[in-house]
C-alpha cells in the first residue's frame, strides 16, 4: 500500500496519552457548564469524570474539576482553550500521579444481599471512610469516599455481594499543604 | 433618580456610545420594539438585508475593510439560524461582529413558543461569547461587554440574545467603565513585549541564511499600523515574505521581496522557500491546514517563531521554537526599535548572509509557477483577473470573493498594495460571501471601487442581496467568473474521482443580464478575450450595481497545487503534472 498522503494534516505521530485532573475556576452564571463541556465535545476532548459546584457564595465562582485524558500537547490547548472562554477566571492541571495532589472521589453503593454477603461487603468497603447511610431488612446504602481507581475495583468487588445501585461524584482534587493554586 | 428609558433605547444609547454608524439586519416580531426605537437615533443608519445570511456577511465585509466592528441585528427563531453561517464565518477568520437578537419573551423561553429557538446554544460554539439578557439593569454592561469582547484580543463575533419584554421594560441608563475585571483578564494580552524575547528573535534572524517572513490575518486585523512595522521590517532585513491568504494586502503584492501567498494554491516559489528554510517567522498566522499540507514533513529545517495575539494558536498544529503572545503591530513596532538601538550591525552584515537564499529563491521564480496558456478563443479566468487588476489598479479598489477556484484565481493574479482591501472566507469558505461582504464594504466605503469576484455557483447562494445594493444605490460590481461548474468541487473530481463531475455542473444557470435587470442593476457579458478590456472598462465606470458574466473557459483548473498528501516542495505546476497518481487513501482524506 503506498504510504498515505493527505492534504489535511494526517494524524501523524500521536503522544502517550495521560491523565490529567484539570481545576477550572468560572463565573457562576448560566450556560457556564455548557460551555465548559461543548468545548470538550466540539474539540473532540475526552471528559471521564466531571464534579462541579459553586464553592464561593459571595463571587459567584464555581470550581469544575474534569477528569480527562490526552497527548501533552491535547492537555496544553485544552488548557488554553479554557482560558480564552470569558467567564473562566484560572485553569489548574495536574498530572493523576502527582504525589502533591490530593484526589477524592464519593460513591454511594446499595447493596441488596443474604446478612453473610452484606457483611462481607461493608467489610470491603471499610477502609475507604465508609458510612452506612441507611439500612433495611436485606440491604444497606455505603458511602465511600476513595480513589477513582479504587472505586473503579470496589464496583467489580461489590458486584457479586449485590451490588445493584451505584452513584459517583467524579474526582475532587486539591494540593497538598499551605500553597494554593493561583 | 433619572429618566427610565426601555431596553430597545438602552441597546442604542450602547451603540451611539460605540460610535456605531451602520447595522446590518433584518425585523421581526421579537425585535420589533428595538425597530421602533430606530427612528430616535439619526446618526445610526439601519441596512435592510434580505437574509440575515446577508446581513452577517456585510458586516463583515463593513468590519474587514473599516477595522470597526460589523453589527447585526436579527430576530429570534430563523432570524438567530439564518445568521449562524456568518457568525462561524467570522468566528474562524477573526472578525469582530456584534449580533444582537430578538428572543421569545421571559416568560415563553422554554415553550417552543412561536419563533423560539435556543439562540445562545446555537450560537455558543459559533462566538466568541453571547448574553442571554434576561434582567433589563444588565442590558446596558451586557452589550458593552459584548463590543468590549468583540473587538480586544483576537476579534470575533458575540450575540446578545434579549427577549422582547426585556426591549420594553424601562430602567435607568447607566454605563460603568469596570469591564477590564469583568473580562477575567483576558482583555489585554500582556501588553509589553520582552526585550529579551525581542533580543532571541533578533539572534535567530542574525544566524539564520535562509529566513522567511510568514504573514497572515492578525497583521490586518492589527490595524494599518502593523502593515507600515511589516513594511518596515521586512526593508530593513530584507528577507523574502510570503502571505496567507488572509494577510494579503499587509505587503505590496508587486514588491519583489514578496513571494506572493503561499500553501496549498500558493506559488512554487513561497511553498519551497518555506519548505527549505531554516527560520520561519510566523507573524499572525495560524499554521492552517491549507497552509502546512502534510505537518510531518512540514518545513523540517527551520526554527519557527510564532506570534500571535491568541495563545491558544501557537503550538496547535506545529511546534514552534520561540512563542510571542502579542498584538502583532506593538510585536513589529518594538523589533523595529530593538533592532535600531541594539543592532545596528545586524543591518549591515546579514544581507550578505542571505545572498545564496535569495539565488535559490530566484531559481524558483524562474517556473513562473502562476503562468498559464492563454487563448484567444474562450476567455481564460486567471486572463480575466489579470486584466481586471491591471484595470481598477489606479484607483483604491476593495475586493471581495466567493469561495472556489476564481477565489484563488483572485488570491494568485490580484495584487493588493494596501490592507484591509481583500476580503474574503478563508477559514470557514463560506460560498456567498462576496456578493454581501461587498454590500457592506460599498457601505463603509461609498466612493470607492468595490468588487466581488465571484463564480457563478457561489454567487447565486446569496443573490438576493443584490436587491439591498440597489435599495441603498451601492454600485457594487459583481464579477462573475462563470464557468458553469462548481469549479474547485469539478477539480477536485478530476484528480481525485476519475472524473466523474457528480452533480457539480448547474444546468441551469439564469441569464445573468437579465437578471441584473430584473434587479434593477445593470447586466454586462464577455465571452471573448478580445472584448474582455472594453468591457471590464464600461463596468468601471458605470455607477450602478453591476452583474458582470464574464464567461471563461470551464475546463481551466487552478495552478499551481499541492496535491494531496504531498509537503510543500512536490506542487503541481500545470496540466502536465496532473498524470500523477493520487494514493486512494489520500483520496479519503482530502
Amino acid at each position: 500500500m503506498p504510504k498515505s498522503k493527505s492534504a489535511y494534516s494526517e494524524p501523524g505521530k500521536l503522544g502517550k496519552s495521560e491523565h490529567h485532573i484539570i481545576v477550572v475556576w468560572v463565573d457562576n452564571e448560566a450556560g457556564v457548564l455548557a460551555r465548559v463541556v461543548g468545548l470538550f465535545s466540539g474539540r473532540g476532548y475526552n471528559i471521564e469524570s466531571l464534579a462541579v459546584a459553586e464553592v464561593d457564595k459571595k463571587k459567584h465562582i464555581s470550581r469544575i474539576t474534569i477528569v480527562t485524558s490526552g497527548t501533552p500537547s491535547v492537555i496544553e490547548q485544552i488548557k488554553l482553550q479554557l482560558k480564552k472562554l470569558i467567564p473562566v477566571h484560572k485553569v489548574a492541571d495536574f498530572k493523576r500521579n502527582d504525589p502533591n495532589i490530593l484526589f477524592k472521589e464519593l460513591a454511594l453503593f446499595k447493596v441488596v444481599s443474604s446478612k453473610k454477603n452484606r457483611e462481607k461487603a461493608q467489610k470491603v468497603c471499610k477502609k475507604y471512610n465508609s458510612f452506612v447511610l441507611d439500612k433495611s431488612k436485606n440491604s444497606f446504602v455505603i458511602q465511600v469516599t476513595a480513589l477513582r481507581r479504587e472505586i473503579d475495583k470496589l464496583i467489580e468487588t461489590l458486584g457479586p455481594l449485590g451490588l445493584v445501585s451505584t452513584s459517583r461524584t467524579g474526582a475532587v482534587a486539591m494540593t497538598r499543604g499551605a500553597e494554593i493554586f493561583k | 433618580m433619572g429618566k427610565l428609558i426601555s431596553g430597545a433605547e438602552i441597546v442604542f444609547k450602547v451603540l451611539e456610545h460605540h460610535n456605531v454608524e451602520h447595522i446590518f439586519g433584518y425585523p421581526g416580531g421579537a425585535v420589533l420594539p428595538i425597530y421602533d426605537e430606530l427612528k430616535n437615533h439619526k446618526t445610526i443608519k439601519h441596512i435592510l438585508a434580505r437574509h440575515e445570511q446577508g446581513a452577517g456577511h456585510a458586516a463583515e465585509g463593513y468590519a474587514r475593510s473599516s477595522g470597526k466592528p460589523g453589527v447585526l441585528l436579527v430576530t429570534s427563531g430563523p432570524g438567530a439560524t439564518n445568521a449562524v453561517t456568518a457568525l462561524t464565518d467570522a468566528y474562524m477568520d477573526s472578525v469582530p461582529l456584534v449580533c444582537i437578537s430578538g428572543q421569545v419573551p421571559t416568560h415563553l423561553i422554554g415553550t417552543d413558543a412561536f419563533q423560539e429557538c435556543d439562540t445562545t446554544g446555537i450560537t455558543r460554539p459559533c462566538t466568541k461569547h453571547n448574553w442571554l439578557v434576561k434582567d433589563v439593569n444588565d442590558l446596558a454592561k451586557i452589550m458593552d461587554l459584548a463590543f468590549e469582547v468583540a473587538t480586544t484580543g483576537r476579534p470575533g463575533p458575540v450575540l446578545v440574545d434579549i427577549p422582547k419584554d426585556i426591549q420594553f421594560k424601562k430602567t435607568n441608563f447607566v454605563l460603568k467603565n469596570s469591564n477590564k475585571k469583568k473580562l477575567n483578564g483576558k482583555s489585554k494580552p500582556n501588553g509589553k513585549i520582552s526585550s529579551s524575547d525581542l533580543d532571541k528573535v533578533i539572534n535567530l534572524m542574525k544566524k539564520s541564511s535562509k529566513p522567511i517572513f510568514y504573514t497572515g490575518g492578525g497583521v490586518i486585523n492589527s490595524g494599518p499600523e502593523a502593515s507600515k512595522s511589516l513594511r518596515e521590517l521586512v526593508s530593513t532585513t530584507g528577507f523574502p515574505i510570503t502571505s496567507t491568504l488572509q494577510g494579503l494586502g499587509a505587503y505590496p503584492g508587486d514588491d519583489p521581496l514578496f513571494l506572493g501567498m503561499l500553501g496549498m494554491h500558493g506559488t512554487y516559489e513561497a511553498n519551497n522557500s518555506m519548505y527549505s528554510c531554516d527560520l520561519m517567522i510566523n507573524i499572525g498566522a495560524r499554521f492552517d491546514d491549507r497552509i502546512t499540507g502534510k505537518v510531518d514533513e512540514f518545513s523540517p529545517k527551520s526554527k519557527k517563531i510564532h506570534v500571535d495575539i491568541d495563545p491558544s494558536s501557537i503550538g496547535k498544529n506545529i511546534k514552534v521554537d520561540l512563542a510571542v503572545v502579542s498584538d502583532v503591530g506593538s510585536f513589529l513596532k518594538a523589533l523595529n526599535k530593538r533592532i535600531k538601538e541594539k543592532h545596528k550591525d545586524f543591518l549591515n552584515s546579514n544581507k550578505q548572509n542571505i545572498s545564496k537564499w535569495w539565488k535559490d529563491i530566484d531559481k524558483w521564480r524562474q517556473k513562473k509557477s502562476l503562468s498559464f496558456i492563454n487563448s484567444k478563443e474562450v476567455i481564460k479566468p486567471q486572463y480575466a483577473v489579470q486584466r481586471l487588476y491591471e484595470l481598477s489598479k489606479n484607483q483604491d479598489t476593495y475586493i471581495t470573493t466567493e469561495v472556489g477556484q476564481h477565489q484563488m484565481w483572485a488570491a494568485q493574479h490580484y495584487k493588493f498594495n494596501k490592507p484591509n482591501r481583500w476580503m474574503t472566507s478563508g477559514g470557514l469558505g463560506t460560498m456567498g460571501y462576496g456578493l454581501p461582504a461587498a454590500v457592506g464594504v460599498q457601505i463603509a466605503h461609498p466612493d470607492k471601487l468595490v468588487i466581488d469576484i465571484a463564480g457563478e455557483a457561489s454567487v447565486l447562494m446569496t443573490m438576493q442581496e443584490m436587491s439591498t445594493a440597489v435599495q441603498y444605490k451601492l454600485p457594487i460590481k459583481i464579477f462573475i467568473l462563470n464557468n458553469q461548474y462548481m469549479g474547485m468541487v469539478r477539480q477536485w473530481q478530476e484528480l481525485l474521482h476519475e472524473k466523474n463531475y457528480s452533480e457539480s455542473y448547474t444546468a441551469a444557470l439564469p441569464d445573468f443580464v437579465k437578471l441584473a435587470e430584473a434587479y434593477g442593476c445593470v447586466g454586462i457579458q464577455a465571452t471573448k478575450p478580445d472584448e474582455l478590456d472594453e468591457k471590464i472598462n464600461e463596468m468601471i465606470n458605470t455607477k450602478e450595481p453591476v452583474i458582470f458574466d464574464c464567461r471563461v473557459d470551464p475546463a481551466e483548473n487552478c495552478f499551481p497545487m499541492i496535491p494531496s498528501g504531498k509537503p510543500h516542495n512536490q506542487m503541481l505546476l500545470g496540466p502536465e503534472d496532473e498524470k500523477e497518481e493520487v494514493s486512494d487513501e489520500g483520496k479519503t482524506l482530502v
